[in-house]
């Protein structure tokens, strides 16, 4: 088997815990507005790597990533599931700390087979929520959320630990209400060990001009990071309230 | 025993120079982290703003202050200079006042008056006549002997940065010693040295005898050094802050003496740090005290100015001395050597701001203390002024006393030194070898006329075959011409003072260095990976190359083309071995134009990599700009398959990152979630 691979990252630093090497795949079923990556959006196509050229390039460099390890993000590496699977599964026989950075979008509360057999070897699972509000979801990303929510809740039973990741982006994500329904979200899951809040960038905006492409948050300025610690402690208060609740 | 020496342990250092040993016996290895640290004192932050005020006229005026233009500068050619003589702890400027940039003749006059009039300042037409008519420089002796070839490689760039008109530097004098020893112990030695010389005067004999004498006497001048600023320095140092201030006169000395392209420190701060605890143990200073010494210290080092012209400035970027320390690694015996002076040294970045200068470089091993490593990766996230080096690397081959001059060029301290080599483009040499011989720039014949390349499409074993014979020609006139430079600087610009403050045996590296490393080597992968047109002016001279097809690149950890660059290197420094040095220096080379790259590419037409004629140069070691596209550790992995046993000079690789890429930030990544639900709990 073969996954087409976007590209791949020597020294990942925010992508998971320590130094990581960062597999990007291709394919992505999501258009969210602030997607940095629209080069991936295509499913198909990239580099065709086996599982073991992937482990091999891991391994040359394998003292970097003492306290890391491999993460798979993309695109949205679920849409090549049995690729991921198999390389996870081999990255465990070779004792790799394994990250998977996704959306959750292709989850199937209904078939959980493949996700059954990719979790047991999945170390640590970043899910990205995008929207906690089913509309906004739609309006932002084309997509509906509750598959992905669905999924927190399937890794939680799971006991998988998982990073919450949420973009904040001014004037879409920001909303204090929404943020404090992210975090009661958050807060009704146990298996949640980090949170980490992504400020609105523009660095994007150079791939769609390479890409002819329109840029859909045209005009947006980029998140100021005192206004992303707020948005965390607003996330953080939901979380609480939920807690407290649930005694 | 000298009561200056009471407390310590002793050892072999008491009957011997021996610097090393009485670190060993008494260094304390520090593992705490950097809550000890004391800020800038009231005088310390004063003088510093008078610093920058200075720096600011400084700028204003166009680079340069004040230029002595009368005075040659020696040991003691000036009186006493100060900022504020009743705030400085550690004293003494290269001339009678900060910023004032003293007159060094003896590398070249014409050099001298350059950097004078470029400026705006004249050098006294007597000291012109004098050392044009009367008194040989080093750079009038390296020309009497250039052979016409030797010439024509110099203007063309394909040898370039020669010292040849300037100080070449990178020698380290072990400053310790005066400390440790006093002046006149040290003096007593040479003495000794001199009258058991071998007896039968063979010229080399002669030489050293007439080498030492000149020693004896920059000794003495360094004792009047102390005098000037009122210290009596023919005696050990007694507490910390002697210590420092009387390496700093032995380093002083050094600069008054020598403008010198690389004038490094060494390895002091272990050494100072046992003066420091031993003067905290008996409560003679407090931490603040002595943080301020050091903050003193690092100052003065910061405002070692030389007289340069603008070329020499472009070459560099800038107006580098290359005050390089060297801090921490791991000694022999596997403790490592970092103290709090360690902490203490970096911590300047803190309490002065960031500088380039004093080069702070840190050895780097994974075995250093958990502290310190933290301590080193904050201070860099904060300073972006730290340099790395790989201690587990250089140990094996220098041991545990050495230290780096300039940026890469490791040296045992006092034991050995560094013929300096500036480097060989190893990019145009490809280009000689294409066109036989003609530069492809000025159209003349430089190089031998060997048979050029008159395909349309070059082959890869044809070309390699050309370039192979093209550098082992380039070896030879580059080691030769290096021969002559380091026979002349000897002759008539030797390092006396710091040759003083060496053993009587000196290992003496002779170094080479080569350019546009990544250039070559991904010329000869798209060479043999993908197809190279040729583009020929009217007279055949290829002037140009067209690529076609996708190759790999170096800096993305393929073997396919780091093992070019590999074995390139290799054969480079087979070509540079097979020629005879001067003085038996044993060959070495660097791969390390730090900033100089630019100036290489200028002078470099198009070369079959796609790189456009006039393009810069990769720093050193690195990748080419944007070529690298798998992340800093494939392109890391490239560089680190270069072979140090070849490239023992060093490898220099030179790493930028926006610090966002470095990892999350803190306050707005919740890392344990548990822990920041307490934290913010106020907010509830």
């Amino acid at each position: 088997m073969k996954g087409h691979i976007h590209s791949l990252e020597s020294f990942g630093s925010v992508d998971g815990p320590g130094i990581r090497f960062v597999v990007f795949f291709k394919g992505c079923p999501m258009r969210c507005k602030y997607c940095h990556n629209p080069d991936t959006w295509e499913p198909g196509g990239g580099t065709e790597m086996t599982v073991d050229e992937i482990i091999d390039d891991f391994n040359r460099n394998r003292a970097f990533y003492k306290n890391g390890g491999i993460t798979a993000t993309g695109g949205e590496p679920l849409m090549q599931i049995d690729f991921v699977t198999e390389l996870f599964k081999k990255c465990k026989e070779e004792n790799i700390h394994t990250c998977l950075d996704t959306s959750g979008i292709t989850f199937t509360p209904n078939n959980t087979a493949k996700f059954d057999e990719l979790i047991k070897y999945t170390d640590l699972v970043m899910l990205d929520i995008k929207h906690i509000d089913p509309e906004e979801h739609i309006k932002l990303t084309e997509q509906k959320n509750d598959n992905i929510l669905e999924f927190a809740r399937y890794l939680d039973r799971n006991n998988i630990p998982m990073w919450i990741r949420h973009v904040v982006v001014p004037g879409i994500t920001d909303n204090k209400d929404y943020l404090f329904k992210l975090g009661e979200f958050i807060g009704s899951l146990k298996n949640v060990k980090a949170l980490d809040v992504l400020p609105y960038h523009t660095m994007g905006v150079k791939k769609y001009e390479a890409l002819g492409m329109e840029y859909p948050l045209k005009g947006v300025e980029a998140m100021d990071k005192s206004k992303a610690v707020e948005c965390k402690k607003i996330i953080l208060n939901g979380v609480r309230k939920a807690r407290q609740e649930r005694k | 025993m000298n009561q200056e020496w009471n407390g310590f342990v002793k050892g072999v250092w008491q009957k011997e120079i021996n610097v090393r040993d009485f670190i060993q016996k008494n260094y304390t290895p520090y593992d705490g982290d950097d809550s000890f640290l004391a800020g800038p004192t009231k005088a310390t932050e004063e003088l510093w703003a008078q610093v920058m005020e200075l720096s600011k006229k400084e700028r204003e005026a166009g680079g340069v202050l004040d230029m002595d233009t009368k005075i040659i500068s020696t040991i003691t050619s000036h009186k006493a200079g100060y900022l504020d003589k009743t705030k400085e702890k550690i004293v003494g400027f290269q001339t009678d006042k900060p910023f004032k940039r003293s007159l060094q003749p003896y590398g070249g006059i014409r050099m001298a008056v350059k950097a004078c009039k470029d400026n705006g300042y004249e050098v006294d037409p007597e000291i012109v006549e004098f050392f044009t008519t009367h008194r040989k420089t080093h750079n009038a002796g390296v020309f009497d002997a250039y052979t016409d070839e030797m010439r024509a490689c110099r203007s063309s760039h394909i040898i370039t940065g020669l010292p040849d008109a300037y100080g070449r530097g990178r020698i380290i004098g072990d400053y310790r010693r005066v400390a440790l020893y006093g002046v006149d112990r040290l003096i007593e030695d040479k003495i000794n040295q001199k009258k058991t010389t071998k007896t039968i005067m063979f010229s080399e004999v002669i030489r050293d005898r007439e080498e030492l004498s000149e020693q004896i006497r920059a000794l003495e001048d360094l004792k009047k050094l102390g005098e000037i600023y009122g210290y009596d320095i023919s005696r050990p140092a007694k507490n910390v802050q002697e210590a420092i201030q009387w390496l700093y006169f032995g380093y002083l000395a050094a600069v008054k003496e020598q403008n010198g392209a690389a004038m490094s420190l060494g390895r002091t701060s272990t050494f100072i740090d046992i003066y420091a605890e031993r003067d905290l143990a008996n409560g003679t200073f407090t931490e603040e005290e002595i943080q301020e010494f050091v903050d003193h210290f690092i100052m003065k080092l910061r405002l070692v100015k030389f007289a340069r012209t603008p070329e020499y400035n472009a070459l560099f970027s800038g107006d580098p001395t290359w005050v390089t320390e060297s801090i921490g690694g791991v000694g022999i015996d596997g403790r490592h050597m970092v103290t709090k002076m360690s902490f203490r040294y970096l911590h300047t970045l803190q309490n002065l701001g960031t500088a380039p200068e004093p080069n702070l470089t840190v050895l780097w091993s994974t075995r250093l203390p958990m502290n310190f490593k933290k301590f080193c990766a904050k201070t860099s996230i904060e300073s972006s002024s730290i340099q790395y080096e790989n201690d587990d690397l250089m140990r094996v081959t220098h041991g545990d006393d050495y230290a780096i001059a300039c940026c890469v060029s490791s040296m045992r301290v006092g034991k050995e030194m560094q013929f300096f080599g500036a480097r060989a483009n190893l990019a145009k040499c490809l280009l000689y070898a294409i066109n036989g011989g003609v530069d492809e720039i000025t159209k003349k014949q430089v190089g031998p006329k060997y048979r050029p390349i008159t395909s349309e499409y070059l082959d890869y074993d044809e070309v390699l075959d050309r370039y192979k014979d093209m550098m082992k020609w380039l070896a030879g006139v580059y080691v030769n011409a290096l021969n002559i430079i380091h026979y002349m600087h000897d002759k008539y610009c030797y390092e006396k003072l710091q040759m003083a403050l060496h053993d009587r045996e000196v290992t003496r590296w002779f170094a080479t260095g080569i350019a546009g490393l990544s250039v070559v080597a991904d010329s000869l992968s798209a060479i043999k990976y993908a197809k190279v047109k040729t583009i020929r002016d009217e007279n055949g001279i290829v002037v140009d190359y067209e690529v076609e097809g996708d190759f790999p690149k170096y800096g993305n950890d393929d073997d396919r083309v780091d093992s070019i660059a590999a074995t390139l290197v290799h054969e480079f420094m087979q070509y540079v071995k097979s020629n005879h040095t001067y003085r038996h220096g044993i060959p070495t080379t660097s791969i390390l134009t730090i900033t100089s790259n630019v100036v290489y590419g200028k002078n470099t037409g198009s070369t079959p990599d796609g790189r456009k004629g006039g393009e810069p140069f990769a720093p050193g070691a690195n990748p080419m700009h944007r070529r690298d596209s798998h992340g800093a550790v494939a392109s890391l992995s490239s560089v680190s398959k270069l072979p140090f046993r070849d490239a023992q000079d060093g490898i220099s690789n030179t790493f930028s990152i926006i610090p966002n890429a470095l990892g999350k930030d803190a306050t707005v990544f919740a890392g344990d979630l548990e822990v920041d639900l307490d934290l913010n709990s106020e907010d509830k």
